[in-house]
């Protein structure tokens, strides 16, 4: 009665495995792989010898991943300050309406943007109106101000949800703890200092960890919809790298090569994360054992 | 813990929240008023309230080309999606949970083991392409059919109802396949909620699946009908489309009412679920405390 769904894994989720092969042949669309030479390594140093663009576009990946953890403790600051709100429906309100980004497209996002930032938009029409600017600037169209106009669309979009699962480890607090500081004398800012900034690091520590080992890949939507030729320089990443190489320029050994590259190094360095972070702080950022005993890698489902 | 709070702290959170929550809400508000606005003034600017009012851009974006058939190729693929992957989840989910299915630890792991590695774009487009997905509707379904993330939740929740139930069910004589139907599936009513709405939205705003593999008008979506207005913008402009379209009306659509429209009609129906949305998202991050 599984039969059918193991097939649909493998066929959705392995098979494509395979697909890594072409990243050894001269393959080209239409000419079934039996027919394509098989070329070894050669489209991996391709992919080296063209530095300066692989340069750029690790710059990108790695700049625009630090940027966006940089930014993460908003979201721990965000649901501390959420969770020191006495009124109970005022929290639920804005935590209900600082979600809500969440849940749109990037296609949204960008229509969103270009309604309030292009040059004939919301914020230019205003300041025009104010005379604070004689001309219409774009944003999004302006390479000096890519990296971080990026960090803080995904800001926007991630910021109600990301503090949910910080919300979640603030209540899962001992309240003992808080009683006990306040019989001590402790005030408000050194509780939040001394007890719920400690006992929410472990959850920060974790998610940060994820974001470091996912950073080769992400946001690929986001950058995508975002991309136009004043940017380009800016905003292409490796999977970016990936999808112009591989289909739209069609070169796709080249373009797998790159993309298995990444595959690779981005699942080595989960695990070497994880290891040196069992290491030093003796935490996994997996379930070690599952519900019957059993060991193995499983999901932590807060985090993934 | 609340009772000794610091008058200026609140002051200053209370700040912090309002400012944070209008950054959130201010562009969908600004999107609303303006498709309600008359396109001519709205032109000139629109901030708090709208310029003038008409429904002339809600009634003209449904005579565009593909709009009405790509509004429905979004509900059946949302629909049926949805239910596609809770059902094909929860049967896996439960059917894990049994010591009676041979290798049982192994297809979990087989299928958990997806979560960690992903073979890029290019060999899942090639996949796809070589099992005869392309400018298929099933490219919508099946992919997602089963996902290790829900199946994981699914099965944490699975394992933790009672067995007596179970037992008695089948002292009764009733078989895996009614067990699960009967009592499991109703059981497990509050995950499968929350992974259903997860779906939903997942499958509502679902682009790339389209942009890549699909290239027949029909089963365009319409987040890629906005895709190509946003990416098109000037073309619309002199497009006769668009010409056609304001023959004979006072007033007239513009190309940033008409996207800003669809902009609106793509965003309203994630509003619509969305009350239920926040409570079950939250309650499965509650869930996943539990271990998996």
């Amino acid at each position: 009665m599984v039969l059918p769904f193991v097939a649909m894994i493998f066929a959705f989720n392995y098979i494509p495995l395979f697909g890594w092969i072409y990243a050894f042949f001269d393959y080209r669309p239409g000419i079934p792989l039996s027919e394509s030479s098989f070329e070894g390594l050669k489209y991996f140093r391709l992919v080296f010898e063209d530095k300066e663009q692989l340069i750029n576009v690790l710059v990108n990946t790695l700049v625009l991943g630090f940027l966006s953890i940089l930014a993460s403790p908003l979201s721990v600051i965000f649901a501390i300050l959420l969770n020191e709100t006495a009124s109970g429906k005022f929290r639920k309100a804005v935590q209900t309406l600082t979600t809500l980004p969440n849940f749109i497209s990037f296609i949204i996002v960008y229509s969103l943007a270009t309604a309030l930032f292009s040059s004939g938009g919301l914020l230019n029409e205003l300041l025009m109106k104010l005379h604070w600017i004689q001309e219409p600037t774009n944003v999004m169209a302006n390479p000096e101000a890519a990296w971080l106009f990026q960090t803080a669309v995904s800001v926007w979009k991630g910021l109600g949800f990301g503090s949910i699962v910080y919300l979640a480890a603030i209540a899962g607090i001992d309240t003992e703890l808080f009683d006990a500081a306040k019989v001590d004398g402790a005030g408000r800012l050194q509780r939040i200092v001394h007890i719920t900034v400690p006992e929410i690091m472990p959850t920060f520590f974790v998610l940060t960890l994820l974001a470091v080992a996912g950073i080769l890949s992400n946001n690929f939507e986001q950058y995508f919809v975002f991309y136009n030729s004043l940017v380009s320089g800016k905003v292409e990443t490796l999977d970016y790298y990936v999808y112009r190489m591989g289909i739209a320029t069609g070169d796709i050994p080249f373009g797998t090569a790159v993309g298995m590259a990444k595959s690779i190094v981005s699942i080595a360095l989960l695990f070497s994360l994880n290891a040196l972070s069992r290491k030093i702080r003796g935490q996994s950022v997996f379930q070690e054992r599952g519900a019957n005993g059993e060991k193995g890698f499983f999901p932590d489902v807060r985090y993934f | 813990m609340k009772k000794d709070s610091s008058l200026t702290f609140d002051i200053f959170n209370y700040a912090v929240q309002i400012a944070i929550t209008l950054l959130c809400v201010y562009p969908f508000y600004y999107i609303f008023i303006y498709s309600i606005s008359d396109p001519q003034q709205a032109v000139k600017g629109v901030f708090i309230a709208p310029a003038g009012f008409t429904l002339l851009n809600y009634a003209t974006i449904f005579k565009l080309d593909h709009m009405l058939n790509s509004f429905v190729v979004s509900v059946l693929r949302t629909v049926i999606g949805t239910a596609v992957t809770v059902l094909c989840c929860s049967w896996f989910a439960y059917a894990v949970t049994k010591n009676e299915l041979y290798f049982r630890k192994l297809i979990y792991r087989f299928l958990v083991v997806t979560m960690y590695f992903n073979a890029g774009l290019i060999p899942w487009y090639l996949t796809m392409k070589a099992l005869g997905l392309k400018n298929s509707f099933l490219l919508y379904i099946l992919p997602g059919a089963i996902s290790a993330f829900y199946v994981v939740l699914l099965k944490t929740f699975i394992e933790q109802l009672p067995k007596a139930l179970e037992e008695s069910a089948m002292i009764d004589g009733a078989g895996f396949l009614k067990i699960f139907v009967r009592i499991i599936f109703p059981l497990s009513m509050p995950i499968v909620a929350t992974i259903a709405v997860f779906s939903a939205v997942g499958q509502w705003n679902t682009w790339m699946d389209n942009y890549f593999l699909v290239s027949s008008d029909r089963l365009q979506t319409l987040q890629l009908v906005l895709y190509n207005y946003l990416t098109q913008a000037q073309q619309i402009v002199n497009s006769s489309n668009m010409q056609d379209l304001n023959r004979g009306l006072a007033t007239k659509v513009s190309p940033e009412s008409i996207r800003i429209t669809i902009t609106m009609v793509v965003t309203i129906p994630v509003m619509l679920v969305y009350p239920f949305l926040q409570r079950y998202f939250v309650k499965g991050i509650m869930l996943g405390a539990i271990k998996g």
